[in-house]
């Protein structure tokens, strides 16, 4: 399966990532051969096999109900490029 | 031809757990903003999520309430999206192999039936931070308190007819959630939200129509505005010979329409993978099992044991057995009065009437469901009649106390001394013989009817103490003496 300069793009623009015009068609050519790769996965014959949901035989292990976590906004918001009355402040979303 | 309108429901419940579903950190309402957002729920590298154990116990039991198929393995996928009140860039949720399958519940309807309806599916998620956009210029404030407190994603089958349907199956879920003690159930806090999902489409057609969903509603009579609102809306619109867009709808309460959300750019392009930072879900039939035994009573087993033990009527015991804490009330009063009608009666009179004008939630009655009882009490036993018992209520709601100490500081006692009943009868006979003669002039049989006035005047003269049978009795008896 083929990926165009335009998937490339809007699979760019889905995760947020800038990328240079001039990358596109390698991206394209990459992302084509992985696709690739899935397409000869999938001629494989998995009628019998479960799906599988994570690479590792383990199961979730469960945590107690508890609170564990105090609060640490100062420390948490010293990162944070701005703040106001306790929140996080980002360009604004709504227009 | 006839117009039939096709509408499922997404009910998200927030799950009443101590803390958030992948962290420690606490999911109490109204903390001071992102004083309950740690790590973890800010997305801060290197963190990983760990689930919590009363979230899973939570869903299941819901999944074993509606006698739903459980998921033995469950697995959480990636929702992706950016917004900023979503930290990771991704909701955590359960898409593939979600913890509960295909269940059903039965709603009752205004006309006596019930009706089953299908529910598709109910997953569990994270909850996103909320995003304040007024206060603040060009810029949004996030508060992430509510960021990762655990939402059970409740899905049905598009099986709803109508807009009284819809209610009914929001009411019933409500009622099993809140009744499984798993979630709160406060919409006005977003504890309890739902998404609908409309179409219409003639009647006997198998296809459905295009859908809108409509997000935004927070309370029972709303939902149903909104629906009827909204199926009206597509009825005109394919009548006028438009189409129907497949489109997110905001319900505005304060006009009472829907309008469309404008659409996000390839919105609906959420590319769902297995989450890599969570391992499966395993759990055995023994685990099914001891939640399934742990469950409390629901409310269709409590509304048959009301009717059985109780002999209420079906639509009391409907309404009576739908809560827990209205049900327990009852109960309550209903040991103390000895009186499950008068009891009844009371609860979903006098009472909800009260916590209604008050907008009082009966956890918090000031008249206590053992005051209740003891004020019933007092009528059974002739100590106040029915109507000085309201006024006893009133005094009890308002200044709190048991029924015996404001009976005895009022002096509401009922009189049945016949000697003073006997004494304020004659009294009003004398007082009144114009009313004496026209009732001596009036045929026999029109006569029962007459004594409603003199027994106005004993009630007035004894303050509405006299016990109201003995002062019947005396009054035809006098009054017939005196026609002879």
């Amino acid at each position: 399966m083929a990926l165009n300069r335009t998937d490339v793009e809007k699979i760019a623009h889905l995760a947020r990532l800038q990328i240079e015009e001039s990358d596109v068609q390698a991206y394209a050519d990459n992302l084509s051969n992985i696709l690739d790769l899935v397409d000869q996965m999938q001629s494989v014959d998995t009628t019998d096999v479960s799906p599988l949901a994570h690479p590792l035989d383990a199961v979730q292990r469960l945590r107690a109900d508890v609170v564990t976590e105090e609060n640490q906004r100062e420390a948490l918001q010293s990162a944070a490029p701005a703040v106001e009355n306790g929140l996080f402040l980002v360009p604004k979303v709504i227009e | 031809m006839e117009w039939e309108a096709v509408i499922g429901l997404e009910i998200h419940a927030q799950l009443a757990t101590n803390t958030k579903i992948f962290s420690g950190a606490s999911t109490a309402f109204g903390a001071e903003p992102n004083t309950q957002a740690c790590a973890v729920d800010l997305a801060l590298p290197g963190t990983l999520p760990v689930f919590n154990e009363s979230a899973l116990r939570m869903a299941v039991m819901f999944g074993t309430a509606i006698d739903a198929h459980i998921g033995k393995v469950s697995v959480f996928d990636r929702k992706n999206y950016f917004y900023p009140d979503l930290p990771k860039g991704y909701q955590t949720s359960q898409l593939f192999y979600p913890i509960v399958g295909e269940g059903h519940v039965d709603i009752e309807l205004s006309d006596g039936s019930t009706k089953r309806i299908g529910v598709t599916r109910a997953h569990l998620e994270e909850d996103a931070g909320k995003s304040l956009h007024e206060d603040f210029a060009n810029m949004t404030g996030i508060d992430l308190n509510r960021a990762g407190t655990p939402l059970l994603e409740i899905v049905s089958e598009p099986d709803m007819r109508s807009a009284e349907e819809a209610v009914a199956y929001v009411k019933k879920i409500h009622s099993i959630v809140t009744n499984l003690g798993i979630c709160d159930g406060n919409m006005a806090e977003g504890s309890f939200r739902c998404d609908c999902n409309v179409s219409v489409r003639y009647k006997g057609e198998e296809a459905f129509g295009n859908r809108t969903e409509t997000k935004n509603i927070n309370s029972f009579r709303f939902i149903e505005k909104a629906i009827k609102g909204e199926i009206e809306r597509q009825i005109d619109l394919l009548e006028d010979g438009g189409t129907i867009t497949q489109e997110t709808r905001l319900y505005d309460a304060d006009k009472d329409e829907t309008r469309s959300m404008r659409s996000k750019e390839e919105a609906n392009d959420y590319r769902y993978f297995p989450c890599p930072d969570l391992l499966p879900i395993v759990i055995d039939d023994d685990y099914i099992g001891a939640v399934r035994d742990s469950l409390p009573e629901m409310p269709d087993a409590r509304r048959a044991r009301f009717v059985e033990t109780y002999s209420l009527s079906e639509y009391d015991a409907g309404v009576l057995s739908n809560y827990k804490s209205l049900s327990d009330y009852f109960e309550t009063v209903v040991e103390q009065s000895g009186d499950a009608k008068l009891s009844a009666n009371w609860v979903m009179g006098e009472l909800s009437k009260h916590l209604n004008q008050n907008d009082t939630d009966i956890t918090a009655s000031p008249v206590s469901a053992a005051n209740l009882g003891g004020l019933l009490k007092r009528i059974k036993d002739n100590t106040i009649s029915g109507n000085i018992a309201k006024k006893v209520f009133e005094i009890m709601w308002a200044d709190g106390g048991t029924a015996d100490e404001v009976i005895e500081a009022k002096g509401l006692k009922q009189v049945t001394d016949t000697g003073a009943i006997e004494k304020m009868v004659e009294e009003v006979i004398a007082a009144n013989t114009a009313q004496v003669e026209q009732y001596k002039a009036a045929p026999v049989e029109k006569r029962g009817k007459m004594v409603g006035f003199f027994m106005g005047q004993v009630m007035k003269v004894s303050g509405g103490k006299a016990n109201p049978g003995q002062v019947q009795g005396l009054l035809k008896q006098k009054l017939d003496a005196l026609c002879d």
